[in-house]
C-alpha cells in the first residue's frame, strides 16, 4: 500500500459562481522510501497542492478529493486535532526561504524543541539531548552553541539545515521540500541536497522534492511528476522522462534550459504564459501555447494515461520528439 | 583580453573598502568588498562575472554604474577615467551604461506607467521632443516584444517576464554602450527565462551592446557569456575567455561551482568535489588564500601566502597550485 495516495485533488479559490482552481484534478501516490520530484513553474499548483494535503489552506479556498489517506488514515475524514496529530510529525515541510519561515523571536534550539513537546512528550535532559543530536545530524558545526543562537545570526544555509532539524526532529514518513534551496548559493545547495539524500535513505523517509529546476531533480530523484496550470501532464521515471518526453510541455521545458542548447546562439523558447484566471482555455490547458495543437485539443480536455509513463495528451510525442500526427 | 577593437570599459586593480561599525565602544572595521580587480570588455562582447553571495558582484555593479567612487584603482569607461572625470562629464557618462536589475517586481516603480517609466530616462538626459520620444518609446517596446496598448498600463498589470522585458527597454532606451545585467533572469521560470535571454541576445546584435552580465547560474553563464570572471571574497580567482574555463576550469573555486551546479544530462556531470563550509566573513577574511579553508587541495603555503593573479595557460588564475593539481 502506499504511503500517500491522492486521488482527484482539486483546490479552488474565487466565488463560487467564477472559481479558479488551482489544483484541477491531480492524481498523485508515492510510496515508503521514495523520492519522487514535482516539477512545474510558477503558478503550476505544486505549493498549493502540498498545503492541501497539510491541511493550510484557508477560506475561502477550497479542497476536494475523491481520496487523500495517508499510511491508512483518511484526511478529509480526520478532524483537525485528529489532523494536528499526523501533520508536523508523520508528515512535516520544509519550505524555501528558511529566515522568513523560521520564527526570528526564539533561539534555533527552542524551535527544535517545540515539536519534541508536543508530538513526542520529551522533557528536560532527554529533550536537550535530542535536540543536540538533531543539529549534529544535520551537520551544523559547533552544535552545542548553536543551540542558543537566533536566525539572524545564522547564515542562509544555516538556517535551512536548521529547518530541516525542525522538520525531522520526529521521524517524519513522509518529508516535503518546497523548493529547498532556490535560495541558496550553488555550493551549499549541493550540500544542501547532498544532506535530504543522506537522510531520506537513512530513515527510509517518502520524499516530494518540488522545485522549478529540473536539473536538480534530475540528479536525485528516480519518477518526476511535471505539472502545468494545476494539473499533472507527465509522470515517468527519471531516466525516461529526460530522454524521451511524451508530452509537448515536459519537450519545451527541456528545449529552454541553456544546457540543451550547447552552440546555438538562441534558446528555443516556449511562447506566451501560464494561463491565469480569466483565460484558462476549454479544451487542453496548453493549447494556447503548443506547436503540435490539432483541432481535438482545443476542445476536449485530455486525460492522464498510460503505463510505465503516464502522460495527458491526445497526441503524445514519439521516441523522435515529434507528434504521431 | 583586450585585442584589437577599441576598450568599452577598462578597470584595473579596482578596488572598494567600506568601513562598517562593528558596534558601540568597538571602533570601525573594514570590509573589503572589492579587492583589486581588472578587466575589459569591447562592444558586442558579454563579460560574466560568477560567484557566490557576498563575492563582491553586486559592488563591482555599484562601480561600473558610477554610483560610488572606487576607494583606489581606475576605471574607464568609453576612453574616460571615471575617477578623473568632472560632474559634467559623469553626468553624460552614466547615460552610456545602464542596468537591468534581478527583481523586475521591485525594479520599476508601481505609480508610473511604462510611458512614463520609459520617457524619464530620455527627459533628462535628451534634448528630444515629446513627439520624438514617444515615437522611440513605441519602438523600444515593439522591440522587446511588447504590445502597443501595453504602455498606458502600470507595473502590477503584467507578469514577471514582462516586467523584465520593460525593465530592459528602460535600459536599452538611451543606446547605452555597456548594459550591466545583475542576476536578470534568476527570478524568471525557465521558459520566460530563455524568452529574457533571447531577447538580450537579440538586442546585442542590434546595438553591438556590452553586457556585463552577473550571475550564479553557470549554466545560463555558459549560453551567454564570451568572457568569464569567477569571483571569491572580492577577488578575481580565474578570469579568461568562456570556452577555455568552461572546457577546463584550474582554479579549484571553479572546478567545485562547476561540479556543484546540478545537471540533467549524465554526460555534463562533472566529477563531484565536495566543499565544505561556507563563505568565510569579509570582515575577517581568512589569512592567505582566501579559500584555502574550503579548498581540498590545501597545502600549508596557500595559508601563510596570497596567491596573485597570473597567467596559466590561456587565461589568469590566482592559485599557488593551478598547474598541479589540474594535471
Amino acid at each position: 500500500m502506499s504511503l500517500l495516495k491522492i486521488k482527484n485533488l482539486r483546490v479552488e479559490f474565487g466565488s463560487k459562481a467564477h472559481p479558479f482552481p488551482a489544483v484541477d484534478g491531480l492524481d498523485f501516490e508515492i510510496e515508503r522510501g521514495e523520492l519522487v520530484g514535482i516539477v512545474g513553474e510558477s503558478g503550476s499548483g505544486k505549493s498549493v497542492t502540498m498545503m492541501a494535503l497539510m491541511g493550510l489552506i484557508d477560506a475561502p479556498g477550497r479542497v476536494t478529493a475523491d481520496e487523500l489517506v495517508f499510511d491508512g488514515h483518511d484526511l478529509l475524514k480526520l478532524s483537525a486535532s485528529q489532523r494536528r496529530k499526523i501533520v508536523g510529525k508523520d508528515i512535516s515541510m520544509i519550505f524555501q526561504d528558511a529566515l522568513t519561515s523560521l520564527n526570528p523571536a526564539y533561539t534555533v534550539g527552542f524551535q527544535i524543541k517545540e515539536s519534541l513537546k508536543v508530538h513526542m512528550g520529551l522533557r528536560g535532559s532527554a529533550l536537550d539531548k535530542r535536540a543536540l543530536e538533531l543539529l549534529e545530524l544535520v551537520e551544523i558545526p559547533d552544535a552545542k552553541s548553536r543551540l542558543n543562537a537566533y536566525p539572524h545570526q545564522l547564515s542562509g544555509g544555516m538556517n535551512q539545515r536548521v529547518m530541516i532539524a525542525v522538520a525531522i526532529a520526529c521521524n517524519p514518513k513522509l518529508l516535503i521540500a518546497d523548493e529547498p534551496t532556490t535560495a541558496l548559493d550553488v555550493t551549499i545547495q549541493a550540500q544542501i541536497m547532498d544532506l535530504l539524500e543522506r537522510l531520506q535513505k537513512e530513515h527510509n523517509m517518502g520524499l516530494i522534492m518540488i522545485t522549478h529546476d529540473l536539473a536538480v531533480v534530475a540528479e536525485m530523484a528516480k519518477r518526476i511528476c511535471v505539472m502545468y496550470a494545476g494539473q499533472v501532464v507527465e509522470e515517468a521515471p527519471v531516466a525516461q522522462l529526460f530522454r524521451t518526453p511524451h508530452h509537448p510541455y515536459t519537450q519545451a521545458l527541456l528545449d529552454a534550459i541553456p544546457e540543451h542548447n550547447k552552440g546555438a546562439k538562441r534558446l528555443s523558447a516556449l511562447a506566451g504564459i501560464v494561463p491565469g484566471h480569466y483565460d484558462r482555455p476549454k479544451g487542453c490547458l496548453l493549447s494556447p501555447r503548443c506547436r503540435y495543437v490539432q483541432d481535438r485539443c482545443r476542445i476536449e480536455r485530455p486525460q492522464l494515461l498510460g503505463e510505465a509513463g503516464r502522460v495527458r495528451c491526445f497526441f503524445p510525442l514519439n521516441a523522435e520528439g515529434s507528434s504521431h500526427v | 583580453m583586450s585585442d584589437l577593437k577599441q576598450d568599452l570599459l577598462v578597470a584595473r586593480d579596482l578596488t572598494r573598502y567600506y568601513e562598517v561599525s562593528r558596534g558601540f565602544l568597538k571602533g570601525q572595521a573594514t570590509v573589503k568588498a572589492l579587492n583589486g580587480v581588472s578587466f575589459s570588455l569591447q562592444a558586442k562582447r558579454t563579460l560574466a562575472v560568477v560567484g557566490e553571495s557576498g563575492c563582491g558582484k553586486s559592488t563591482l555593479a555599484r562601480q561600473l554604474t558610477m554610483i560610488e567612487p572606487a576607494t583606489s584603482g581606475t576605471l574607464d569607461i568609453d576612453g574616460v577615467d571615471v575617477a578623473k572625470a568632472s560632474h559634467a562629464t559623469l553626468k553624460t557618462m552614466r547615460s552610456k551604461v545602464q542596468m537591468v536589475f534581478q527583481n523586475p517586481y521591485a525594479s520599476l516603480n508601481p505609480r508610473k506607467t511604462i510611458v512614463d517609466t520609459l520617457d524619464e530616462p530620455m527627459m533628462i538626459n535628451t534634448a528630444l521632443s515629446k513627439a520624438e520620444r514617444r515615437e522611440k518609446i513605441d519602438a523600444m517596446v515593439a522591440k522587446v516584444g511588447l504590445r502597443p496598448e501595453h504602455v498606458r498600463r502600470y507595473p502590477h498589470m503584467f507578469s514577471g517576464g514582462q516586467r523584465q522585458r520593460i525593465a530592459i527597454a528602460r535600459a536599452m532606451i538611451l543606446n547605452p554602450k555597456i548594459v550591466v545585467a545583475d542576476e536578470p533572469v534568476s527570478a524568471l521560470d525557465v521558459s520566460i527565462q530563455a524568452q529574457i535571454l533571447n531577447l538580450f541576445m537579440d538586442l546585442q546584435d542590434e546595438f553591438n551592446t556590452g553586457y556585463v552580465f552577473i550571475s550564479h547560474n553557470l549554466s545560463v553563464v555558459e549560453h551567454v557569456a564570451d568572457d568569464l570572471m569567477v569571483m571569491y571574497l572580492g577577488s578575481t580567482v580565474e578570469y579568461g575567455s568562456k570556452a577555455s574555463i568552461y572546457a577546463k576550469p584550474l582554479h579549484p573555486y571553479t572546478q567545485a561551482l562547476m561540479s556543484a551546479t546540478p545537471a540533467i544530462r549524465e554526460e555534463d556531470r562533472r566529477l563531484k568535489i565536495k566543499i565544505t563550509g561556507e563563505l568565510p566573513s569579509p570582515l575577517n577574511p581568512p589569512s592567505g588564500c582566501t579559500f584555502h579553508k574550503r579548498c581540498p587541495y590545501v597545502v600549508d603555503r596557500c595559508k601563510s601566502e596570497v596567491p596573485m593573479l597570473r597567467q596559466v595557460d590561456d587565461r589568469l588564475v590566482a592559485c599557488h597550485r593551478a598547474e598541479e593539481v589540474n594535471v
